[in-house]
């Protein structure tokens, strides 16, 4: 039942993003990038399950929007620079998990945030190879063998962006209701149990960790080819707690829940810097705060009380 | 080797003079933040913007005081009015009317409550303060200089920065590990320290407890930024950046650790003034690089304990 | 589920792309006479860049006034329509297309930071829209590749860090060792790589002593200054700004640094009213331009006070080099519509009539006159000038100042600015007044 529930509100939140996309052609970029940030935070939501906190996933973000700006210039096409930044993003996710996974909570989330900002300050150091701060520019890459205009490109984008979407989304709610997923939630609740019925929590954790490390390579694939330009700033601390600041907007019950939380948070950074461009952090701080303080089950629990259901 | 101290041993002896300032300013920002860790089982992410707002205020009232025609001495003082005036205005509010209700909730919460925090008093700072650098320098030039011998040459040093400051770390090291083993307030909150449940079970007043250290760990916060004030001027986003320093510390340190912050403290202060000499590429990762080499040897930092795992 | 999903794309593409049409064609055709002119102002509004941003953005509010206050332009009000580009890149370019797409600018001025002006020149030039890189100074953009519809109204990074080059080499003929310390970012690199260029060329045999490029944003820069006194450079370089400048200063002239060494900062300017006589006098500044309200011979030396004193009356401040760079995008869009709107003979100007003016334009600024060649790089002075104690401010003002004419100081059209300075000559120094 809830399956098909959520079927449908996915289908009509993929309607209603393309619906809007294409009334207002300015939004395609906004949510392409929504979209994109969906994605990662979804893989932020895996490790959720298991109760730790990544407060360094921009890391893998960064290091997946690199790939492809630094590939881009060889191998000029959406359908190789996406897998590759991707991958990138999932072999360094093996690397880096091999070592956090041995940590929980606050270490595991200090170290993430750690190996992040090394990252962030190799990117910002080693200024004749990344450009330091400047950054480097993507160059308008052919999509499928295709040399597509602007236009068309942005549109192309946002629609692989939706079909990775729905396409992870549809993985995770998989992998949650898997034995591996299973064991997630085991870790949260009592992880030594797991270890007398002869289950590794550190593979659990490590499988987990990959593949968020892969939704998070998707995400920086896809930012990277959007806007087409990538800076340092992608894997900043800060835009590590805004993944988990969506994930937590969003609700951290379903897997439409990030994507409601990365458009909503989007648009409401958006618009607030458009009416308030002092004060947008605090418009943004202060919504975060009303949604943990009244509404703990995020934009998806409002979405399940409205439509009188529960996850 | 011997050659390498004959040619170079002066210069290290300069390194760990700046390495001691530099680290008795960390040191006072990150034993705030680790004492409300251990205590409140918080890590305060606005814990950065308490030292931020100390320091504007300490300028202010610095200012002020110097406009009245007010006696010059009067500038250290001013110092430590701002960090009460700060933890004891920002303390309170926000540990009674924010964190009070989200005690019982998961630590991704409980972080993301202080992320938003974050957000909002980022922006505070800059409705109240404006964006231009603020400086009050009078407690640094009261104080004048000393002439470090160096070789035939000699190096002034500010006498604020090689007494003042590892003074005052040194002090509120000295004091407060008396304060919490030979006072009773203090045994109390090492008691909920080490085990909350039996603490609160054997009668004690969390609440009470959690206030006070809040109140108290904002203060020192505030502190560290009124008496960075003098010598460094405030702009917006200078908290972010103090943020992810004392995060490095306390991880290091072992999370509720007094003395052990003072120790990542001086590895970290030292460590850097030592790379600016002779490695001065790598300056920005050595706070992450000792981070992650003791996570490595010690996974609970410096002089963490391993906790009973539940079962 | 997929297909379902990209079929109804398809239609939706289908559908509304033939609507969209007409508004990206639109370009070309001259329009009727809007209601207002809307431009669309990036600047920098959080973060330790905003002590650039936010004054430019008060003299925009300010001129901005002042042009609708004289009936517009064309009779047309103005409107300016300010975004934030702290937040970062990925934002930025967002806010571009929200302005071009949604609020409909006429016009672009775009950007502080070089990160976010390499990102959104080249979008905007997608959309079709001018853009007037407003404050920005890599030297990169337009030697990198061309463009149709960007145009910068003040100089860049090349003769920014030439011009005190110059003035240094001029008054140091036997200078011997050197040190740089700036921030760890692209302009502090580039402004670098500059500067030992030149020097290389124009002064062989100068030794460096230090390179310190500590972290940007750094609050404490007690470890680099004890270097820097252990080392006893002649001069020491630094391009730092804002408030790391700020601290630098104050935290150097305690430990008397400034007795050791010369001290050249380009960007000095913008923070001497803050730093006050903490900075001592002898030590070169620069204003990133031909611009400062005290300039020692303005074209109008009446509109130079009119500006000063009206900005101080409103702002109570000094106006800083970034206010003069608004000034200057502003008269440049202004003279600019001066010369489209009769050649688009009655009809308004469109995107690419309004684009084309701008190709060869010149316009006044507060204290000269500007011409933007061909590259699409506008042709700017450079004025650099030595502290001093003034018994009428309370902090240090220029003398013994030099105004560099942009004959001297930009490399032709086509060639990269390294490789141009690196042609230069010991005798190119001889030409050079100063």
């Amino acid at each position: 039942m809830i399956a098909k529930h959520e079927a449908v509100l996915a289908a009509l939140l993929v309607a209603a993003v393309l619906a809007a996309a294409a009334v207002s052609p300015w939004l395609i970029f906004i949510l392409t990038i929504a979209t994109a940030k969906g994605i990662a935070v979804l893989g932020i939501l895996l490790l959720l399950r298991a109760g730790q906190v990544s407060f360094g996933h921009a890391l893998f973000v960064a290091f997946s929007a690199y790939t492809v700006a630094f590939l881009a210039p060889v191998l000029n096409d959406v359908a190789l620079l996406l897998p590759l930044g991707a991958l990138a993003a999932m072999a360094l996710g093996l690397v880096v998990g091999a070592f956090v996974v041995r940590y929980r909570e606050i270490f595991f989330g200090m170290l993430n945030l750690a190996l992040s900002m090394v990252f962030y300050s190799l990117l910002e150091k080693l200024y004749t190879i990344t450009h330091g701060t400047d950054g480097i520019r993507v160059s308008l890459p052919r999509f499928f063998g295709m040399a597509l205009e602007r236009h068309a490109y942005e549109w192309a984008v946002l629609v692989t962006a939706l079909v990775l979407a729905v396409a992870c989304a549809v993985f995770a709610r998989i992998y949650l209701a898997s034995p591996m997923g299973q064991g997630l939630s085991a870790i949260k609740t009592r992880e030594a149990r797991l270890e007398f019925m002869g289950v590794s929590a550190r593979l659990v954790l490590l499988s987990a960790y990959v593949i968020s490390a892969l939704m998070a390579g998707m995400a920086g694939a896809i930012i990277a080819m959007t806007s087409r330009h990538v800076t340092p700033h992608l894997g900043y601390w800060t835009a590590s707690g805004e993944l988990v600041f969506i994930a937590i907007l969003g609700g951290a019950g379903g897997v439409i829940g990030p994507f409601l939380g990365a458009i909503a948070f989007e648009l409401v950074r958006v618009y607030a810097a458009a009416s308030f461009a002092d004060a947008w952090q605090l418009i943004l701080g202060t919504t975060l705060l009303l949604v943990i303080m009244f509404a703990r089950g995020g934009l998806w629990g409002l979405v399940l009380k409205l439509t009188g259901r529960r996850a | 080797m011997a050659d390498w101290f004959a040619d170079n041993g002066l210069l290290l002896g300069l390194a760990l003079l700046d390495g001691l300032a530099y680290a008795a300013l960390v040191f006072m920002v990150a034993v705030g933040l680790n004492l409300v860790f251990g205590v409140l089982r918080i890590l305060n992410v606005a814990h950065g913007s308490f030292f931020a707002i100390g320091g504007y205020t300490a300028a202010s009232i610095g200012a002020f005081v110097m406009a009245r025609g007010l006696p010059e001495w009067l500038a250290l003082p001013v110092l430590v009015l701002a960090a009460v005036v700060v933890g004891g205005i920002a303390g309170p509010l926000i540990e009674r009317f924010i964190l009070r209700r989200i005690y019982a909730e998961e630590p991704v919460l409980q972080l993301l409550v202080t992320f938003a925090l974050f957000m909002i008093l980022e922006d505070v700072q800059k409705l109240i303060w404006g964006v231009q650098p603020v400086h009050h320098d009078a407690a640094m030039r009261l104080l004048g200089t000393v002439d470090v011998p160096f070789g035939h040459d000699s190096i002034p040093f500010t006498a604020y920065q090689l007494y003042v400051l590892p003074g005052v770390a040194l002090f509120t090291l000295v004091g407060l590990a008396w304060f919490l083993r030979r006072t009773l307030t203090g045994r109390v909150i090492v008691a909920v320290t080490t085990d909350r449940e039996a603490a609160t079970a054997m009668g004690i007043d969390a609440k009470k407890v959690f206030l006070l250290t809040f109140t108290f760990g904002a203060a020192l916060a505030a502190l560290g930024g009124a008496l960075s004030s003098p010598t460094a001027a405030l702009v917006p986003g200078v908290g972010a950046g103090t943020m992810v320093l004392s995060f490095a510390v306390v991880a290091t340190a072992g999370l509720g650790q007094i003395e052990g912050a003072a120790i990542a403290a001086l590895m970290i202060g030292l460590g850097r003034s030592i790379a600016v000499y002779f490695l001065p590429e790598a300056e920005v990762l050595v706070p992450y690089i000792i981070m992650v080499g003791v996570l490595l040897v010690r996974p609970n930092g410096l002089f963490g304990v391993v906790e009973t795992r539940r079962i | 589920m997929h297909n379902t999903l990209s079929r109804r794309d398809a239609l939706l593409a289908t559908g509304f792309g033939g609507m969209l049409m007409p508004a990206s064609l639109s370009h070309a055709q001259p329009a009727n006479k809007p209601a207002e002119i809307k431009v669309g102002i990036v600047t920098i509004l959080s973060g330790p860049a905003s002590v650039f941003g936010v004054p430019g953005r008060q003299a925009a509010e300010m001129l901005f006034d002042e042009i609708n206050r004289a009936g517009g332009i064309g009779g047309v009000p103005v409107r300016p329509i300010f975004v934030d580009e702290g937040p970062g890149v990925e934002h930025t370019l967002g806010e571009i297309r929200r302005l071009v797409q949604n609020e409909r600018v006429d016009i672009l001025f775009s950007s502080i930071s070089s990160g976010s002006c390499l990102a959104c020149t080249p979008v905007a030039e997608e959309l079709k829209k001018t853009v007037l890189l407003w404050d920005c100074g890599t030297q990169r953009i337009f030697e990198d590749r061309r463009y149709e519809y960007a145009f910068r109204t003040q100089a860049n990074g090349t003769p920014e860090v030439l011009a005190p080059l110059l003035y240094t080499l001029k008054r140091k003929p036997n200078l011997r060792t050197l040190a740089v310390i700036n921030q760890d970012y692209a302009w502090g690199r580039d402004s670098w790589e500059l500067w030992k260029t030149g020097m290389d060329a124009l002064k062989p045999g100068v030794r460096v002593v230090a390179e310190l490029f500590p972290r940007f944003n750094s609050t404490d820069f007690s470890t680099e200054i004890t270097r820097l006194l252990a080392l006893r450079p002649e001069v020491i370089f630094t391009t730092s700004w804002g408030g790391e400048l700020d601290t630098f200063i104050k935290q150097a002239s305690e430990r008397r640094l400034f007795e050791r060494s010369t001290l050249v900062m380009p960007l000095a300017e913008s923070s001497l009213e803050r730093v006050g006589n903490a900075l001592p006098p002898g030590h070169f500044i620069g204003a990133r331009g031909d611009h400062w309200h005290l300039h020692p011979n303005p074209a109008d030396p009446a509109k130079l006070r009119a500006f000063t004193e009206n900005y101080r009356r409103r702002f109570n401040a000094w106006p800083i080099y970034c206010t003069h760079h608004m000034y200057q995008a502003v008269s440049a869009m202004q003279a600019a519509y001066a010369k489209a709107i009769p050649a688009a003979g009655g009809a308004w100007p469109s995107d690419a009539q309004l684009a084309a003016a701008f190709r060869g334009l010149e316009y006044d600024t507060l204290t000269s006159r500007m011409k933007i060649r061909e590259d699409g790089q506008g042709l700017e002075a450079q004025l650099i000038g030595t502290t001093v104690r003034s018994p009428d401010y309370p902090f240090p003002i220029m003398n013994d100042m030099v105004v560099y004419p942009p004959e001297l100081l930009y490399p032709p059209v086509g060639q990269k600015s390294v490789d141009w300075l690196k042609t230069l000559t010991p005798d190119y120094l001889n030409r050079v007044p100063g």
